[in-house]
């Protein structure tokens, strides 16, 4: 499918249009390796270098020799295993409390009609206008009331106060067909039933796109965790990674910054089609 | 009961009340049941909601008003907290980082990915490649994104220095010098956020009708004046809500100076929320901390209500 955008294809199928064409498009391609791939091949490489190799001016473009003895010291010295096991459980956690807690109160706001709904939607709304990042003083002093501090539920609590996820699953829900609803209701399933068995099947796409938010949410934050986690054996990798920067050799550290990266890209590249859909159609929805 | 039904005029109308027989109990207690089947449902949200969004930001603004130090009684100060945050020499530097920053994101990280999102509209070909290597950058996590460049922004092996001396143009101190330090930390703001900047971008250009290019055309425009006259008032409200998104982001930014420059040098990239945690966390001034909150809240409150205008009457239109 090809619709008419800046350029008219009349002009692209000239000789001339031609050869700018393709010429932009080798331009853009180097420069996209270069300014995205080239940082990450630099980063990859470098834990393979020797300690002597990875400082020496001019830089070697290619490790004289593969090194694997970064990755492993990283994984030992710095505990890796320790510190991505952390960061699983507190994303897996946070994923599915967000789960349970956003899908059940948006299907309540969507179905239900609970008397000050409207109340409790614009309530949750109104944290969207109030920058997370603004309060975390006082949510942390509340978590610290609440004695969570180094326990993997100061992140999965506050992660189910997501009302981004729990809009759009609200939003999701409030445009599934009636009917089927109303069938379900009709053969005698209670309320629970019909949002296990027809709601959430029906909902499969924006459960993808909510569960996908949580993870990436919960594996990229750095200052809640930071905050909330001062003993070093609780710490998820990305606050262990700064914490250990410190007083570790260079390869070392990259080699270790190669590790934490992995999970996430790999998520990317596996559901990069969803992912891509999945932001695009957000700005157009609204 | 029927006081329910209006205050949901619209969704009544969308969704009649699906009546299932009942055999006990009159409407009232059918209703009373229904309530607080709903109420279940919403409890364990609502909880969360309650305990890490509402009450911190009651919170903040009542400590923002009190000498408190966990573990003992909070007294109350007056408006002391907001006078000695605004007398520390800081304040004024973290302000003046922070805006400046956001100024210089929506230069530098909103001029490119816009310019970006066009070319890559215009190419017919590579398009996934482009999507997900332009995307890649936003999955590396921002913790090792921050030391990658502090590693690239090494005075000596750094290999920002040495593209510098490979193409023999004078090296620079990068994140290193009181006067570089802020755009340094601009490019790996931009480095690694601008992938979401572009997708959603591309998607609105997509969604311009083509005739409206044709007709431009049949007038006689040429390529830039296409791109002023059609392509910057179709996707309008995309730019004004992709800018405010922005600036609420920066405005926030944490991470960056925290990893990169530990706020120096000379407090060069002190940023407010930066301020925010030494404030909570090495001078123990939850107070101080959290007057700083309510200062920022209140500003960014501000552009997010425009944010929220902006996409309400959008959707209305």
């Amino acid at each position: 499918m090809s619709t008419r955008t800046l350029i008219s294809p009349a002009t692209l199928a000239r000789p001339r249009g031609k050869a700018l064409y393709w010429t932009v498009f080798t331009t853009v391609v180097l420069l996209f390796a270069l300014a995205f791939l080239f940082p990450v091949y630099w980063m990859v490489t470098g834990a393979m270098k020797s300690p002597d190799e990875v400082t020496r001016t001019p830089p070697t473009l290619v490790p004289e020799h593969w090194h694997l003895g970064g990755y492993t010291d990283a994984w030992d010295l710095m505990q890796l295993p320790r510190h991505l096991w952390n960061t699983v459980v507190q994303a897996a956690g946070a994923w599915a409390f967000q789960l349970v807690l956003c899908t059940a109160a948006a299907y309540a706001l969507s179905r239900l009609r609970p008397v000050f709904g409207k109340v409790i939607l614009g309530g949750i709304l109104a944290t969207l206008m109030v920058p997370a990042q603004a309060l975390v003083v006082p949510k942390y002093l509340t978590v610290a009331d609440l004695g969570l501090l180094n326990d993997p539920l100061a992140i999965w609590l506050p992660a189910a106060a997501n009302a981004f996820n729990l809009y759009l699953l609200k939003r999701f829900f409030d445009q599934l067909p009636r009917d089927v609803l109303e069938a379900a209701e009709m053969d005698g399933a209670g309320k629970l039933r019909t949002l296990w068995s027809v709601v959430l099947p029906m909902s499969r796409p924006v459960l993808g796109v909510v569960s996908i938010f949580a993870l990436v949410a919960v594996w990229q934050d750095f200052l809640w965790p930071l905050m909330v986690f001062s003993d070093t054996d609780k710490q998820p990798i990305s606050v262990a990674l700064v914490q250990l920067s410190q007083n570790i050799q260079l390869t070392v550290l990259i080699a270790a910054m190669v590790i934490a990266s992995i999970p996430m890209v790999a998520l990317f590249l596996v559901f990069q089609r969803h992912i891509i859909a999945g932001i695009s159609a957000g700005s157009t929805k609204g | 009961m029927t006081k329910t039904a209006e205050r949901h005029p619209v969704k009544t109308a969308a969704v009649p009340p699906v009546q299932a027989p009942s055999p006990v109990g009159g409407r009232g207690r059918r209703r009373l049941a229904d309530q607080a089947r709903a109420y279940a449902f919403l409890l364990g949200g609502l909880i969360c909601f309650a305990l890490f969004s509402w009450y911190p930001a009651i919170r903040a603004v009542v400590i923002a008003f009190q000498k408190y130090t966990p573990g003992s009684s909070p007294e109350w100060v007056g408006t002391a907290n907001f006078t000695r945050v605004w007398h520390d020499p800081e304040f004024a530097a973290a302000w003046r980082n922070t805006l400046t920053f956001t100024l210089l994101a929506l230069l530098i990280g909103f001029a490119i990915p816009f310019v970006m999102a066009l070319v890559l509209n215009e190419l017919r070909h590579a398009k996934a490649f482009f999507r997900v290597v332009v995307y890649l950058p936003v999955m590396i996590p921002p913790v090792v994104s921050a030391l990658l460049w502090k590693w690239f922004y090494d005075p000596g092996a750094g290999l920002a220095n040495e593209t510098l001396r490979f193409l023999h143009l004078p090296t620079s101190n990068w994140s290193n010098g009181a006067d570089t330090a802020l755009i340094s930390l601009v490019i790996v703001a931009t480095w690694a956020n601008m992938g979401g900047t572009v997708l959603i971008y591309l998607a609105a250009l997509q969604s311009i009708p083509g005739e409206l290019y044709e007709a431009a055309e049949l007038d006689g425009a040429n390529l830039l004046q296409r791109v002023r006259h059609v392509t910057i008032p179709q996707t309008r409200f995309v730019i004004l809500m992709l800018m405010l998104l922005q600036i609420i982001a920066t405005m926030q930014v944490f991470t960056e100076p925290f990893v990169i420059t530990g706020g120096g040098p000379e407090n060069a990239t002190v940023t407010v929320l930066y301020l925010i945690y030494k404030y909570a966390f090495l001078y123990n001034d939850f107070g101080g901390a959290c007057a700083l909150s309510v200062l920022l809240l209140v500003l960014l409150g501000a552009f997010s209500a425009v944010y929220l205008r902006l996409t309400r009457s959008e959707g209305d239109a």
